[in-house]
């Protein structure tokens, strides 16, 4: 069967760490990461990449627009 | 079985589902980290992108947080004195017909300071659309009581809470105006959750499409939040907003045209 797989791609230096996309996300994918940009905001970033489906719920509620989405079929 | 598939393989341009516009700028927004503006600012650029009206689009900026909103959208753009949004479009849309013109504007610009030029330029039918972000307070000068304020709701100008007896009831811009037979769409929109956002696009996308109808004004709310004036966390400042914003303010399309 095939399935999807996704991957997110954050602009760190533009994220400001407001954790809208953390509620959006259906796998529990996304996290704040322990460093920080250099505006010193917790930037998001995937926490947990193998479930991300690429459903692109975060990107769509991120105010800032810093989230980048894929999406791949792959044979499973 | 395949092979184990590694991040890289996945983030290919073929693969690409979802980007930033090109039509919001590169700078860094200037709203607080989790304000409903840069959402929003992002569907109404979206909504021009898919129209292919880049260089067709006339937006208005008002006076508020979102002030800069020239400096994010990557379409002409004019900066309108306090309130006077609406009258502007309405010279700039006289003067080029065929000209998407739009005004975005926030409660305190166009429910208080311009609520004379909102519902003339709304009773006079201007074939314009207007995007009213409303969050129930002022943000940029920092939170204090606006007319969208909710009853018993604290501010820094009401930190008691707003006294309906003394200060009055918020006002329902958007529902006062769907009475104006000039009004041809009215909808209220909001932009906390995937599915909410994916509403307030189609609802500004057929805000847009009626402008070359010419037979009314378009009026587009989107309930907002405002973490840092409520106090709040950007989550917990959308789940108030949900409990308190939402029964008094309900989603949903006010006026729609028929048929």
């Amino acid at each position: 069967m095939a399935k999807v797989k996704g991957s997110i791609v954050v602009d760190i230096e533009k994220c400001k760490g407001c954790e809208v996309c953390m509620p959006a996300c259906p796998q529990d994918v996304i996290r704040l990461a322990e460093e920080v940009n250099g505006k010193g905001y917790h930037y998001a970033h995937m926490a947990n990449p193998d479930a991300c489906i690429g459903c692109a719920n975060c990107a769509i509620v991120c105010p800032d627009g810093v989230i980048t989405v894929y999406r791949k079929k792959v044979d499973a | 079985m395949a092979e184990k598939i590694t991040n890289n393989d996945i983030v290919q341009e073929e693969n690409l589902v979802y980007k930033k516009t090109d039509l919001l700028t590169d700078k860094s927004l200037s709203y607080c980290p989790g304000c409903g503006h840069g959402t929003a600012h992002r569907l109404v650029m979206e909504v021009i992108e898919e129209l292919n009206a880049q260089e067709e689009t006339i937006g208005i900026a008002p006076v508020g947080c979102s002030v800069l909103a020239y400096e994010f959208m990557d379409i002409d753009m004019q900066q309108a004195a306090h309130g006077r949004a609406p009258a502007l479009a309405t010279a700039i849309k006289r003067l080029y017909p065929e000209k998407y013109v739009f005004t975005y504007q926030g409660d305190g610009d166009l429910a208080a300071i311009g609520t004379a030029e909102t519902i003339h330029a709304c009773n006079r039918g201007e074939n314009i659309t207007i995007i009213f972000v409303n969050n129930g307070i002022y943000g940029m000068t920092g939170g204090q009581m606006a007319p969208t304020t909710l009853p018993g709701m604290k501010s820094s100008t009401s930190p008691y809470g707003r006294d309906v007896e003394t200060m009055g009831s918020p006002l329902k811009m958007t529902e006062l105006v769907a009475q104006l037979p000039g009004t041809y769409f009215v909808s209220r929109q909001a932009v906390h959750t995937p599915s909410a956002v994916r509403k307030a696009k189609k609802a500004i996308k057929k805000a847009f499409e009626n402008q070359k109808l010419k037979k009314g004004l378009s009026f587009v709310e989107i309930v907002s939040n405002c973490n840092s004036g409520w106090k709040m966390t950007p989550n917990q400042s959308n789940k108030w907003m949900v409990d308190n914003m939402f029964p008094y303010y309900p989603l949903g399309d006010i006026k729609v045209p028929e048929e």
